[in-house]
């Protein structure tokens, strides 16, 4: 959890430095900033008028995925946006029904965009901007819409009334056929003033975050400022891949030398390696001298073929102790139906057992795999896609 | 009598040839590993049992048992465990990761995959398309044929209220289990079939209690990629024998993102709306307080349609939250001859999946040529007419409030009134806990 923590407040450090907390702090607005390279995506900042909107306390908000605020009332095809837009690393605008601590809906204006480093050309943060709505309209519990009096002539206020107390009654929805109707999830269109009011924070906010980028050196942009590096992956693979609580990596035969591009957490944790040090390498540094060769010729033999295999190799922590690896590699192809990566999965033998009773480790290796290859091939799809 | 010539789909490797030998039958006892008496006594299969949730409306629940993107819930890592295992046995008839797939350009995003192995190697067979209701043939391949190693596991309700997993678990004959096995010819990574209490032999027809525990597997999966899908006679399925399909396409489905009109709110706070803007017309259910909920309204339309031999598909979505429900009549216009040669000629079959958007295609062509304007023309030759569409939501609506207990008439009238008049009727009763809604 520390360690957790630590990572969130780097994460917004390294980019910005500790001063733009301050001159964030000091913007009225509501808006969150996530990061989609830690495992969960989680908010690694919250404003102050975020928190008054929500009544969280900061520290019950950072770390954990935006979706906390999301019930039943939430708009299935509204989420669906945001998580294509994060899919394809773009901006987009919808209105949606959040919850607060105490449980009471509110809808509100999600207005988000990806915030792109200058040095390789890939998104490092999101920026959610929120601008409620709560003067037109009051909602019922379940999200329901409840007209107000100068909308439709009466009101039936004393029916949500009774829904928020608990008395059970259903929120009778409005007989009007009238337009909006078409939408009863998304019932209210933000005004123009509320449209230019989070384009306005936005404006903000990423004056304030690119002001600060220069002072850490990380440059950061609103749009996408130089071509992605070769091999970079994507937003949204990242984030699927960062669900996987085993250890693997994932490596790009495309590239020269073979390098890992993924490397899970557990991976991390259980060769005592920091995620800057085995990026961009091949995975050969595990071995060590006394690491059986014929192992690692099967290895290569199973790249060559492009067919899985499992072998048990002896190899080496950060700190030179050596383990029994027991190693499952194969290939995961793209959309295209080619081969994109290897995924190898490691099992410390003797170490077998983790949190899942019941599945054996080898089936828990094989389920990686499956999801590894589901979201690769799921998430290179989108490449041909014509919004923007 | 109205019959289509199509090529049936492979999904087990034991499914041979309908007009030639069955060659389970010369097998005797059998040595096999098949699901007969010979060798299921002796079998063991992976058992997962899951929780029987009464209540999955909460916010609390919605988000940490269901929908949050959790780290890959149990359910899920079973299913892709087992299935890459079988990948890796190399009992599939093709690597489907190695067909290529994308997204068609425009506002929909239909998905297109070009998949020219899987209708390969088979006869065309004559299909019966005018009775959705067909008993079931114990001389035609059915599920009880297929192999062991086909099955993945076996699916139950927990018997103590707790999520469960037994890896080898006996199998109990008596006790009607329900097992889970791959389509050996898959449309996307982690193709499966659900086959509820599979020795029962249950012709391809709906009942609450299997779309329940089909909604069930889709809650318990806890991952809104993982869909289940359903065929009736007539609307495409191929085997009398009563299945769900599912697989895991991490992309969310046309037919997801297309605007609905909310129609009503049953009991248990079930809501129906009507799908806009999209080429298939068709109903959604969404909510409720609890799975049963869900599965009790959706069951009695299926029946309604059924019974009246109106084919139909479905899609589960969204955890198990959200079902679409899709009548058709394109096998009825193929029979009659009165689709266009030009859709015949790509012998795209819209089963659930198709109609949900994703195309399996089987001509490069027609992949290389693939447009949102192709992919709506074919759709629309699937749905029912404005009109007829009327009439079956007013037979639906029949049957769903029929089946609720003490709604008056007056609601049931006010029922009959949206369902065929433009303008909306509203009724509100006192007592709403049992109300129908509608606005």
């Amino acid at each position: 959890m520390e360690l957790g923590s630590c990572v969130k407040e780097n994460s917004f450090n390294d980019h910005y430095s500790v001063y733009a907390r301050e001159a964030l702090d000091e913007l009225p607005h509501n808006f969150t900033i996530t990061d989609p390279s830690i495992p969960g995506h989680p908010i690694i900042f919250a404003s102050l008028g975020f928190l008054n909107m929500t009544g969280y306390t900061r520290k019950e908000v950072v770390g954990n995925s935006g979706a906390m605020f999301q019930g039943p009332g939430t708009c299935r095809r509204a989420v669906m946006e945001i998580r294509e837009a994060i899919r394809e690393e773009r901006k987009t605008q919808v209105v949606l029904l959040n919850y607060r601590k105490d449980g009471t809906p509110f809808w509100m204006l999600f207005h988000m965009s990806p915030v792109f480093t200058e040095h390789y050309g890939g998104v490092v943060h999101f920026v959610a901007v929120q601008v409620p709505l709560q003067k037109k309209m009051d909602y019922c519990e379940d999200g329901s819409r409840l007209q107000q009096d100068y909308v439709f002539g009466y009101c039936r206020k004393e029916v949500c009334l009774d829904s928020v107390l608990g008395l059970g009654r259903l929120c009778p929805m409005d007989q009007h056929d009238d337009v909006r109707d078409l939408e009863s999830e998304e019932p209210c269109e933000a005004s123009d003033d509320e449209k230019r009011s989070a384009v306005t924070a936005m404006d903000n906010i990423f004056s304030v975050l690119t002001h600060y980028s220069e002072s850490t050196g990380r440059l950061v942009c609103r749009k996408r400022c130089s071509m992605p590096d070769v091999g970079l992956l994507s937003t949204s693979l990242i984030i699927s891949l960062g669900r996987i609580k085993q250890s693997f990596v994932l490596t790009n035969p495309h590239l020269f030398d073979m390098p890992i591009v993924y490397a899970s957490d557990a991976f991390l944790k259980l060769t005592g390696y920091a995620s800057n040090e085995v990026l961009g390498c091949n995975c050969r540094f595990l071995g060590g001298k006394n690491t059986d060769t014929s192992t690692l010729y099967l290895i290569r033999e199973s790249i060559k073929t492009e067919q899985p295999c499992t072998v048990r190799i002896l190899n080496y922590r950060k700190d030179k102790s050596s383990f029994w690896n027991i190693l499952h590699i194969s290939p995961v192809r793209d959309a295209s139906g080619k081969v994109a990566y290897f995924v190898g999965v490691q099992i410390e033998e003797d170490h077998k057992n983790g949190d899942r009773p019941g599945l054996s480790p080898e089936r828990r290796q094989l389920s990686v795999v499956g999801v590894v290859k589901v979201a690769v091939r799921s998430l290179s799809m989108t490449a041909g896609s014509s919004k923007s | 009598m109205l019959k289509i010539k199509r090529v049936p789909t492979v999904v087990s490797n034991y499914q041979k040839d309908e007009n030639g030998e069955d060659p389970n039958r010369s097998f005797g006892g059998c040595g096999r590993n098949c699901l007969k008496n010979c060798c299921i006594q002796e079998a063991k299969l992976p058992l997962y049992a899951f929780k029987r949730l009464t209540k999955v409306g909460g916010k609390e629940e919605l988000l940490l048992h269901a929908c949050k993107d959790t780290p890959v819930p149990f359910l899920d890592s079973l299913l892709l465990g087992e299935w890459e295992d079988r990948v890796q046995r190399g009992l599939f008839r093709y690597d489907v990761t190695a067909c290529e797939t994308k997204v068609i350009p425009g506002e929909y995003g239909f998905i297109a995959q070009l998949n020219e192995g899987r209708h390969l190697k088979k006869r065309p067979t004559e299909f019966r398309v005018d009775k959705v209701l067909q008993p079931f043939e114990e001389n035609k391949f059915n599920f009880t044929k297929v192999g062991q190693e086909e099955v993945l596991f076996q699916f139950e309700a927990s018997e103590d209220g707790e999520v469960q997993f037994f890896p080898n678990a006996p199998i109990d004959i008596d006790n009607s289990p329900n097992f889970v096995a791959i389509n050996v010819s898959p449309i996307e990574y982690g193709h499966v079939l659900l086959i509820p209490r599979i020795f029962e032999c249950l012709p391809q027809r709906m009942d609450c209690e299997s779309l329940l525990l089909a909604l069930h597997m889709a809650a318990e999966a806890g991952n809104q990629y993982f869909r289940l899908g359903y065929n009736s006679l007539g609307a495409f399925a191929t085997i009398n024998h009563l299945h769900f399909q599912a697989y895991y396409l991490a992309m969310p489905f046309p037919i997801e993102k297309a605007p609905t009109k909310k129609l009503a709110t049953f009991n248990g706070g079930v809501k129906t709306s009507k799908l806009l803007n999209y080429p298939v017309r068709g109903l959604v259910f969404e909510g409720g307080d609890t799975l049963e909920d869900l599965s009790s309204i959706v069951s009695d339309a299926c029946i309604c349609l059924q019974n009246n031999n109106i084919p139909y598909n479905i899609l589960i979505a969204a955890c198990g939250r959200q079902v679409f429900l899709l009548p058709q009549c394109y096998a009825e216009k193929q029979a009659l001859g009165e689709v266009n040669g030009e859709l015949l000629d790509t012998q795209v079959n819209p089963a659930v999946w198709e109609i949900s958007g994703h195309m399996v295609l089987k001509r490069k062509k027609d992949y290389d040529e693939a447009s949102e304007a192709n992919a709506w023309r074919l759709l629309a030759e699937v749905s029912l007419s404005e009109e007829r569409f009327e009439e079956v939501n007013a037979l639906i609506f029949e049957a769903i409030t029929s089946g609720e207990i003490d709604i008056n008439t007056q609601c049931l009238d006010q029922v009959d009134a949206i369902t065929s008049s433009t303008h909306s009727d509203h009724a509100k009763m006192a007592d709403s806990q049992e109300c129908v809604v509608l606005q």
